[in-house]
C-alpha cells in the first residue's frame, strides 16, 4: 500500500508540489530586507563604535591619564603620553587610538574610573588617507563634544545594569 | 509627404520590398524579445528575491528597472579575453551559434491570428531542428576553449541536452497527433473553445514532460549541470568574458522564452482566450508566455540542483517511456474515436 502511494506520489510530483507551495508562499510575505542608509535596524546603547573623550560639564576634560585603558587595551592600540599642567593636575598630552588595531571590545571604557574614554554607536564612519585611522587627543574630544548628548542618554539607560 | 514617400516606395524594386517589409517584421519580433530577455533577467532577481524573503535589484532607476540596462554596459566594457591556444574562430563562433537558433525560431510561433513572420506547415519540425542546433553552440565553445575543464563541461551539458531532446520531442509528437498539424498556427486553431479544449488537459502528462524536459534542455535548475552556480564555477563558458559571455545568457534567456511561448501555444491554446466568448489576440498569447516563464523562475527558487546521474536516469528511465506510454495511449483512442482525438 505504502509502495503504491509512494508511486502516485512519485508521479504526481508531490513533493515538488510541497516546495514550490512553500516559496510560493513566501513570494508574498513580508520582506526582511532592510533598505539601509534609508532605513536602520535599532542599535543597542551597548553598541561599542568609535570613540570618543568626554569632558565635565564645566568644560574640563576628564581624562587624568592613569593611562589604565593603554594598560588593559589587548590590542595595543592606544598610546599616552602625560605631563603636570600648571594647576597641578596630571593631563593627557597625546592620546592616539589606532582605529584599524583597535578591535573594539570596550575594555578601555570599562577600565576608566572617571568615564573619560567611551566607545559611541557611531558605526559609520571612513578614512580616505593613509594614517587617517589613528585619531588623536584633540579628534577624540571633538567627537566627545559632538555627540555628547547622545553619549550621555546611551550611558542614561545602561545605567541600571551596570 | 505621405504621396511622395509612397511614390518613393513604389518605385523600389519588388524584390527589394519585400525583402524591406521582411526585415522591419524581424525586428518587430527581435527587438521586443531581446527587450523582455533583459527584463527576465531582472525579473528572475526580483522573483527569486521575494521567494526568500528579500527585495532584490532595488536600487538603479525606479524599482530597479535600469539594473539590466547597467548590467550589459558593465559586460560591454569588459574585455573579451581570448584564451591562448585557443581556436579564434570558434571560439567566438559559439556564442553566435548558441543565439541564432534562440532567435531564429520566433520566425515560426503565430503571436495572434495571422501574426506569424514565416507560416510555414513543418513549424514544429524547424523548432526541434533549431533547439538541438543549440548543441553546437555548447560543444564548439567547450572545445574552442581548449581548457579541459571547459571541455568536461561541454561534453556535461551536451549529453543532458540531447537527452532532454528525444523526451521533447516525443511530447511534441503527442501535440501534433492532437493537432493534426505541424503548422503552429493550425495546432493553435485546433484548441478552439475555451481552457478546457486545450491540449493541457488530454495530454497533461506530456506538457508536464515537455515543461520540465524545457526547463533541462534550457540548462535551468534544477537541471544547470551546465553552470552550477551554486558550487562549482561554470561549464562549458568558463574561459569566456565580457559580452561573449553575456550572448550565451542572452541566448539562455531567450531559449527560456521560447520553451514557455511553445509552452503557450502547443499546450495552452496561443492567442485564444480561456474563456469560450472572450477575445482572442495577441494579450492572451503574452499573458500565458510570462506564466510560464514564471514557472521557471518558481523553479529555480525552489529545486536544489539534480545530481548528473539522476539528471539522466530522469531523462531516459522516467521522461521516455512516460511519453511513449501516452502517445500510445493516445493513438489507441485516436482509433478508437473516443476522446477529444477526432483525427
Amino acid at each position: 500500500m505504502s509502495a503504491i502511494s509512494r508511486f502516485f506520489k512519485s508521479f504526481l510530483l508531490w513533493e515538488l508540489l510541497k516546495g514550490m507551495r512553500l516559496t510560493g508562499r513566501n513570494f508574498f510575505s513580508r520582506k526582511v530586507t532592510i533598505a539601509y542608509p534609508e532605513e536602520k535596524t535599532p542599535k543597542s546603547p551597548r553598541f561599542r563604535g568609535l570613540h570618543a573623550l568626554r569632558r565635565y560639564p564645566n568644560g574640563e576634560e576628564r581624562c587624568i591619564a592613569c593611562k589604565l585603558c593603554e594598560a588593559v587595551c589587548p590590542a595595543l592600540a592606544i598610546t599616552i603620553e602625560s605631563e603636570e599642567r600648571d594647576d597641578g593636575t596630571r593631563r593627557t598630552t597625546r592620546y592616539d587610538i589606532d582605529l584599524f588595531k583597535c578591535i573594539y571590545c570596550g575594555l578601555c571604557e570599562e577600565s576608566c574610573p572617571v568615564d573619560a574614554i567611551v566607545e559611541t554607536s557611531i558605526h559609520e564612519y571612513h578614512f580616505e588617507q593613509r594614517g587617517e585611522q589613528i585619531i588623536t587627543k584633540p579628534e577624540l574630544l571633538a567627537i566627545g563634544d559632538k555627540y555628547e548628548e547622545m553619549i550621555a542618554a546611551d550611558r542614561a539607560l545602561d545605567a541600571p545594569y551596570r | 509627404m505621405m504621396e511622395s514617400i509612397a511614390a518613393m516606395w513604389s518605385a523600389l524594386p519588388e524584390l527589394l520590398r519585400v525583402s524591406l517589409v521582411i526585415q522591419g517584421k524581424i525586428l518587430l519580433i527581435i527587438v521586443p524579445v531581446m527587450l523582455s530577455v533583459a527584463y527576465l533577467t531582472y525579473a528572475e532577481r526580483r522573483v527569486i528575491g521575494y521567494m526568500q524573503r528579500r527585495r532584490g535589484p532595488n536600487r538603479v532607476g525606479y524599482y530597479g528597472l535600469l539594473q539590466p540596462i547597467a548590467d550589459g554596459l558593465k559586460l560591454l566594457s569588459k574585455e573579451v579575453i581570448l584564451p591562448t591556444n585557443a581556436n579564434r574562430f570558434l571560439f567566438l563562433l559559439a556564442p553566435i551559434l548558441s543565439i541564432g537558433p534562440a532567435l531564429a525560431a520566433w520566425a515560426v510561433i503565430p503571436f495572434s491570428e495571422g501574426w506569424i513572420l514565416a507560416d510555414i506547415d513543418a513549424a514544429l519540425l524547424y523548432v526541434l531542428a533549431l533547439t538541438a542546433i543549440g548543441v553546437y553552440g555548447v560543444i564548439i565553445a567547450g572545445w574552442a576553449s581548449n581548457s579541459k575543464y571547459a571541455f568536461l563541461g561541454a561534453m556535461r551539458s551536451a549529453a543532458q541536452m540531447v537527452s532532454y531532446e528525444i523526451a521533447m520531442g516525443f511530447a511534441l509528437v503527442g501535440v501534433l497527433m492532437a493537432g493534426g498539424s505541424l503548422n503552429l498556427g493550425a495546432i493553435t486553431q485546433a484548441q478552439e473553445g475555451g481552457l478546457f479544449s486545450w491540449f493541457w488537459l488530454p495530454l497533461l502528462p506530456l506538457f508536464v514532460v515537455y515543461f520540465i524536459a524545457g526547463v533541462a534542455e534550457t540548462n535551468r535548475l534544477p537541471f544547470d549541470v551546465a553552470e552550477g552556480e551554486s558550487e562549482i564555477v561554470a561549464g562549458f563558458h568558463v574561459e569566456y568574458s565580457g559580452m561573449a559571455f553575456a550572448i550565451f545568457f542572452l541566448a539562455e534567456y531567450a531559449n527560456m522564452i521560447l520553451i514557455a511561448a511553445l509552452a503557450g501555444v502547443l499546450f495552452l491554446g496561443g492567442w485564444q482566450s480561456p474563456f469560450p466568448d472572450g477575445t482572442d489576440g495577441l494579450h492572451w498569447f503574452l499573458v500565458k508566455t510570462a506564466v510560464m516563464a514564471f514557472f521557471y523562475l518558481w523553479f529555480r527558487a525552489t529545486f536544489p540542483r539534480y545530481r548528473y546521474d539522476q539528471v539522466m536516469r530522469l531523462g531516459w528511465k522516467v521522461f521516455i517511456p512516460v511519453t511513449i506510454i501516452w502517445i500510445f495511449v493516445e493513438g489507441v483512442m485516436a482509433w478508437f474515436q473516443v476522446g477529444p482525438w477526432s483525427v
